[in-house]
């Protein structure tokens, strides 16, 4: 059963009603030059302050290359919730190649090389190939898509990202009708990585989506986000971000997408095929082994005594992708 | 072995230093709650830390016979029973904020997570166990028990540190992350295992050690 409140994911604005980010940048410009004129430097901070960059999440974080985005008409890209703060997004990371406490990517990804870089397309395609990062930037124009991520541990974020549907990258590289599915690969550089190596999970990380998963609009290639390119600790420069599934699914640094008959073998399914299935789909009714998957603490929201709030079928996104998983148990495919 | 150390050990001031020294990890987690420097999750945080401090503390109170014996400092018994009271403080406070900030409070959630978590009921375990050692730690309690009995108690305390790791070893297996648990295990395998070592393999030794030490110790 379906039901809408006030707080449900599902009451997205219509597409036309959000105010793309060219127009409210060059508002933001607007009252940053009139304040400047009339008032100095003191009242164009203040002008240029959150609350006038609105409708959006705020301002870019100035800390990397800025990437120019247009509003995303996917449906469901835009969600109104409040966007948690870069300081947070940026910090509280899981990525095992640079450590397996959630500080360590951020203390240690610096060492990662994100240029030169190029992506391999292979396997089961017309037009396999090597795609340079420049190529790939330019390849379909960049959307900001404001989404959930709901990490299998029990906490979620709302992230501002950047980039376009993978769909476009696929429909390039011309996929044949034996392909069923995607494997995507990380890179695993043990001299820019310091965990490369480590017992945790077999090296590199592989993950995988089935094709009609990979080609749902809302699959994202993401190249950024906050409106910058991504911090290396985010996955750059290029990775995956399936909103509706647990956040381990969206691979970060990607050097290679391999289309296959079989399903891929993916690192968590690997390690532990009890507790990470392939599709790990974000789903309230079917708990972790040793955790309930029910509710989700929302990170710097609330403070300290912020209650954890429920944890929506497919993280919220059941009306955009639940076609997709028609007929199937939930329960036996977790 | 340490003569000055030992003899500082007997000190009036040398009890309450303790007690301030052991305040100090919850007396920081709090203070660094209060001013935001928990990062991003700081329930999470002070989840965890809690945990971690709960370890520590029991590493050490079964760390002091071991080295009251080994370096000869009897006035560190003088410390057994705050450094044990310790370990209880710290499991409340853990218990305390799990109930609290994953939990909300809520009876009926934790008695169900008890129930399907098999590492939550192994650390909840753990802590049921602790309870009886915490209450009968005063004088009365032990002539009420006799020394005897009141022994044989507190023996569990063995149990509790098994429990302890294996909450610890089965909360981190979701991640395949062995690295801690395998200090603590190793720490923990080297007191018990001392103890093992003197009862059996090395009772004529050990009796004279322990008439040296000045008591029974365990």
């Amino acid at each position: 059963m379906l039901i809408r409140s006030d707080n449900s994911a599902f009451n997205h604005p219509i597409p036309s009603e959000i105010t793309p980010q060219t127009v409210y940048a060059r508002r933001r410009q607007l009252l940053k030059s009139i304040a400047a004129l009339g008032a100095g430097a003191g009242l164009a901070s203040w002008a240029a302050r959150d609350a006038w960059a609105q409708p959006g999440w705020g301002v870019p974080p100035g800390k990397l290359a800025a990437l120019a985005t247009q509003a995303s008409k996917v449906e469901g890209a835009n969600t109104m919730e409040k966007v948690t703060p870069y300081k947070d997004a940026s910090s509280y990371n899981n990525f095992y190649e640079f450590g397996t406490d959630k500080s360590d990517p951020a203390a240690n990804a610096h060492t990662l090389k994100t240029s030169p870089w190029s992506v391999e397309i292979e396997g089961l395609v017309k037009k396999p190939g090597k795609f340079a990062l420049e190529d790939l930037l330019k390849l379909s124009p960049m959307e900001e898509r404001i989404y959930r991520l709901r990490c299998v541990e029990g906490w979620s974020m709302v992230i501002p990202w950047v980039g376009y549907s993978l769909a476009e990258l696929i429909r390039k590289v011309e996929p044949l009708g034996s392909a069923k599915y995607v494997e995507f690969v990380s890179l695993a550089d043990p001299k820019t990585m310091p965990f490369v190596g480590s017992r945790v999970l077999d090296w590199p990380y592989v993950e995988g989506l089935r094709l009609d998963e990979a080609m749902h609009p809302l699959t994202l290639l993401g190249f950024g986000m906050y409106g910058e390119v991504l911090p290396n600790q985010s996955g750059a420069p290029v990775r995956l971000v399936v909103p509706w599934k647990y956040g381990f699914k969206s691979a970060k640094s990607i050097v290679k997408i391999r289309f296959t008959e079989k399903q891929p073998g993916t690192a968590w399914n690997k390690a532990a095929a009890n507790e990470y299935g392939f599709y790990s789909n974000v789903n309230p009714n079917v708990d972790h082994p040793r955790w309930s998957q029910a509710t989700e603490r929302r990170i710097g929201e609330g403070g300290l005594f912020a209650k954890r709030s429920k944890t929506l079928m497919f993280n919220g996104y059941e009306t955009q992708v639940g076609q997709l998983y028609a007929g199937m148990d939930l329960k036996k495919n977790y | 072995m340490f003569p000055k150390f030992n003899r500082a050990l007997g000190a009036p001031w040398a009890k309450p230093l303790w007690f301030l020294a052991s305040c100090l990890p919850a007396v920081w987690l709090l203070a660094a709650a209060f001013t935001d420097q928990l990062g991003a999750n700081p329930a999470e945080a002070l989840v965890r830390s809690t945990g971690d401090w709960t370890l520590r503390a029991l590493c050490l109170v079964l760390a002091i016979t071991p080295i009251r014996n080994l370096l000869q400092l009897s006035g560190l018994a003088r410390m057994r029973r705050m450094a044990g009271l310790f370990v209880y403080f710290y499991a409340v406070l853990h218990l305390l904020a799990y109930s609290w900030f994953d939990m909300n409070f809520e009876l009926a959630d934790i008695t169900r997570d008890i129930g399907k978590r098999p590492f939550i009921l192994v650390g909840f375990s753990a802590w049921l166990l602790l309870t009886p050692l915490a209450l009968t730690s005063f004088n009365r309690a032990i002539k009420a028990l006799g020394a005897g009995r009141w022994q044989v108690l507190h023996r569990l305390v063995y149990g509790i540190a098994g429990l302890g790791l294996l909450h610890f070893f089965w909360m981190r297996a979701g991640k395949n992350n062995f690295a801690e648990v395998a200090v603590y295990a190793v720490i923990l395998a080297l007191l018990l295992g001392w103890r093992v070592y003197r009862r059996w393999a090395a009772p004529a030794r050990n009796h004279r050690a322990v008439a040296a030490a000045g008591g029974v110790g365990r």
